[in-house]
């Protein structure tokens, strides 16, 4: 009995970053679902487009540019804080990971402040005929989005300053990292649709 | 010796089983993270809803037995039937079906837990809860009444002024919720949790259903929350997604709703085929007849599901050239059931089967599955379908499919895994006279509507005209609902009985092949005292005497070991969490949310608030700081060295 084999894991690391870790296959999964609800959402845009004549329907103007546009450049600056916080959690660097992180706080609220100007400029009510509701529908899922993270964000920002810090918030830090790709990386397709569809069509 | 044997150095069992254990007592019950324990409330709740679902069932048989009925009216019966779909689909069929999920998955591959347990608790906390919300609005006569698929502009304000469809749309956003998080949970075990040596192509065939299953919720459940989200967005705020007045489209709906709808029968039908080949592997006493062409026909299979839906629209007039697409596809999902068909017979066929309960309903599961696959093909045909559209036939067609592809294996599954989930066996007579009956009951309940629906019989309505001539055969189906009910009555009391007075069970009463038979019946709060390492399809027949176990995991903290995705090869060890109350909280929270916002918009403005202080607490670290106790340098990422991977031999 004495000579059982054993696999010792005792050696192994306490965590591990990327691919190799749970919350980046959690995360993965929220995406996929996040991201099915995005892509069925401009599937319902076109659907209605062919439902009507013309788009927008009568003489309703296109959104604004300016805000939407405004906002595509913010999020594209935020990826490079972004980057930076994922390098310092995955050097486990503290300090960096706090910069970065409060770098990246500050893109994600400017973008969450000019969102409003967004809503307020998308020349229809959500009311009026099912193209608003669907631009409203739109900009307003990927508001849900952008909010939560910034808030989540918030949190974890606040966890890195006061502790207690474990190993594994580093992971946290890089996966949240990956969530930020996720929220500007469909923000892309999302303004392409509502802000450049009608001009297009 | 097999890994579940104790070698001499043994671990030091109490201190891990004190780890492992969640809190005893009436206040730690709210905060389990177990998956044994929370995978056992899915399987309880889920089946507590089976019964009133089947309590409503009784019902309407009443009402029809025979013509003019007046023991219902229209407004209850419309209540009922409603009631009874959204019950079987949202609350039944899929929670139960990832409930065994959550409870055997990390077992049968040779895990201590599952991914995420407090998010899978969660997920219990929000389907339990929006049961709850039903069943509470159905006996305040606010229970939904626009049929299971909530159809515009029926389900619009115009023509459904009152709360009921905004129940029933918000119970969608509570159980989609709840089997999403369900579904991440369960990847992720699957790819990251399993035992050494546990390839891919050596992953049980229940557990691959698991995955694909798992797949399929999170691509197909966005659709349905999208749908109900925009309609009630519609009820309440007068948007215009399914408004033909102002450029929506009602059709819109249906599209949303069956892109979701027809692969939902393939996350119920799925897992139910990995239990048929999980129990033919064991009561054959062979490996599975044909692995990789079952798994791939379970994969694409769920490809196809996603190409399907528009056979439900066939009555709306939709373009030529579409409708005969998705005919072709209808038939074409035949291909990889056929397959999964001749797999199991050839297992059968070359192996020994023992005739033991749970083969029973895996024998009635063949018969009546076929059934309903072969009237599946027959409605794929656009002229048939439209002539039986709503129909009987129709009714006839989706349980024959249903309760032959999902129910009847889940009690075979139930009369399987009974003795590892209780450490009692179920009886084998009162099991064959439940099965008798509920097989005899089940085909004299629903082949006569088959008849019924070709003879015009429409479904949805609550009462027909004598003269109609439908008496007989809707009597005939009544009578036989009575047995069917008997059947399952007579299974509850088998359950109650074993667990009083029920043999006890060893480890491996059936002598099976896989994992979860490793360890002991009921198994331990860390599942595996040793966790295991695996050489073969089934470890427990294929083990070398010498297989090497696990050693080295802490037993202090709930310390589990992270695999690499293809090989599973050990890469890194998690502290799990512990047990936490927050996701009751965040449930409740949630809830408060969900059902605010049915009345107001403000509801998700203020009950935000709530849900982000759970949250936060949810999220925010307990204990002290862990990080000085811990021997291993942080830079320490490397992989196992050469000798430690599984199957490469030599102690170390």
């Amino acid at each position: 009995m004495s000579d059982t084999r054993t696999i010792d894991v005792s050696r192994l690391a306490p965590s591990a970053f990327g691919t190799r870790s749970l919350m980046w296959w959690g995360t993965m999964g929220m995406i996929l679902i996040e991201g099915m609800a995005f892509a069925l959402a401009i599937g319902a845009y076109f659907y209605l487009v062919t439902r009507s004549d013309g788009w927008p329907p009568g003489a309703i103007p296109p959104p604004q540019l300016r805000w939407g546009t405004l906002n595509v450049a913010i999020l594209i600056l935020s990826l490079m804080p972004n980057q930076l916080t994922k390098n310092a959690a995955e050097r486990v660097d503290l300090r960096g990971v706090r910069i970065w992180m409060v770098v990246s706080l500050g893109f994600a609220l400017a973008f969450n402040i000019v969102r409003i100007f967004e809503f307020a400029r998308l020349n229809v009510w959500w009311n009026e005929n099912a193209y608003g509701s669907i631009v409203w529908l739109l900009l307003g899922l990927h508001t849900a989005h952008i909010l939560t993270d910034f808030l989540d964000s918030l949190v974890l920002a606040a966890l890195m300053f006061t502790g207690p810090i474990e190993e594994k918030r580093f992971v946290d830090v890089s996966e949240n990292a990956v969530y930020w790709y996720f929220v500007v990386l469909s923000w892309l397709p999302i303004y392409g649709v509502i802000y450049w569809a009608p001009r297009l069509i | 010796m097999s890994p579940r044997e104790l070698p001499p150095a043994a671990p030091d069992v109490r201190a891990l089983e004190r780890t492992w254990e969640d809190p005893p007592g009436f206040f730690g019950w709210f905060t389990h993270v177990d998956h044994k324990s929370i995978g056992k409330r899915y399987l309880v709740t889920a089946f507590g809803f089976f019964v009133l679902a089947g309590m409503l069932a009784a019902l309407m048989r009443l009402q029809l037995s025979r013509p003019d009925n007046t023991l219902l009216g229209p407004d209850l019966y419309n209540q009922i039937f409603t009631t009874h779909g959204t019950t079987m689909m949202f609350l039944f069929a899929v929670p139960v079906m990832q409930g065994l999920g959550v409870y055997f998955v990390p077992l049968m591959i040779g895990a201590r837990s599952i991914a995420f347990p407090r998010l899978v608790s969660y997920s219990y906390w929000m389907f339990l809860f929006g049961g709850i919300f039903l069943y509470v609005a159905f006996f305040l006569s606010a229970g939904p009444d626009v049929g299971w698929f909530s159809y515009p502009p029926l389900a619009e304000t115009l023509y459904t002024p009152s709360k009921r469809p905004d129940v029933w749309a918000q119970l969608i956003t509570f159980t989609e919720v709840a089997s999403l998080a369900v579904a991440v949970s369960l990847i992720t075990t699957v790819f990251k949790l399993r035992a050494p040596g546990m390839t891919l192509n050596r992953i049980p065939i229940f557990v691959w259903g698991q995955v694909v299953t798992s797949f399929m919720v999170i691509f197909a459940m966005p659709a349905v929350m999208l749908a109900s989200t925009a309609l009630i967005l519609d009820r309440l705020v007068n948007t215009h997604f399914f408004d033909t007045q102002r450029g929506g489209d009602a059709l819109l709906w249906q599209h949303l709703f069956w892109f979701f709808g027809h692969p939902e029968v393939y996350i119920i039908f799925i897992p139910g085929t990995g239990i048929v080949s999980t129990i033919i592997t064991t009561f054959s006493r062979r490996p599975m007849f044909g692995y990789l062409a079952v798994v791939l026909a379970l994969v694409s299979t769920a490809f196809m599901g996603f190409g399907l839906w528009v056979h439900h629209m066939f009555a709306t007039g939709l373009p030529q050239l579409g409708e005969s697409f998705f005919t072709a596809a209808s038939m074409m999902i035949a291909i990889p059931t056929g397959i999964q068909f001749f797999c199991w017979i050839a297992t059968i066929w070359s192996g020994r089967m023992s005739l033991k309960t749970p083969m029973l309903w895996i024998l009635g599961f063949f018969v009546i599955f076929l059934i309903g696959g072969l009237t599946g093909v027959q409605l794929a045909a656009v002229p048939l379908n439209i002539q039986v559209h709503d129909t009987y036939f129709v009714v006839a067609h989706f349980h024959y499919v249903l309760i032959g592809g999902a129910v009847f294996p889940l009690f075979g599954a139930f009369y399987y895994w009974f003795p590892k989930i209780t450490g009692r066996m179920l009886g084998e007579r009162l099991g064959a006279w439940a099965f008798g009956l509920m097989f005899a009951g089940f085909n004299l309940t629903f082949f006569p509507m088959h008849v019924l629906g070709l003879h015009g019989m429409p479904r949805r309505v609550y009462t027909y005209q004598a003269a109609l001539g439908w008496g007989t055969l809707n009597m005939t189906a009544s009578l036989g609902a009575l047995l069917l009910f008997v059947g399952v009555l007579l299974f509850v009391v088998d359950v109650v009985q074993s667990l009083v007075y029920g043999t006890t069970a060893a480890d491996n009463p059936w002598e099976a092949g896989t994992l979860e038979w490793a360890t002991t019946s009921p198994p331990p709060h860390s599942n595996f005292v040793r966790p295991p390492t695996v050489a073969g399809r089934d470890p427990v027949w294929e083990n070398a005497p010498d297989q090497p176990v696990v050693v080295g995991l802490r037993d202090d903290v709930r310390d589990v070991l992270v695999t690499h995705v293809l090989d599973a090869e050990p890469d890194h060890r998690v502290e799990f969490p512990e047990p936490s109350v927050w996701p009751l909280f965040t449930a409740m929270a949630t809830t408060l949310l969900f059902i605010w916002s049915i009345f107001t918009p403000w509801g998700v403005v203020y009950g935000s608030v709530p849900l982000f202080v759970a949250m936060t607490g949810w999220f925010w670290p307990k204990t002290p700081v862990e990080g000085g106790t811990q021997p291993w340098p942080i830079a320490h990422r490397t992989l196992p060295m050469p000798g430690e991977m599984p199957g490469a031999g030599g102690a170390i």
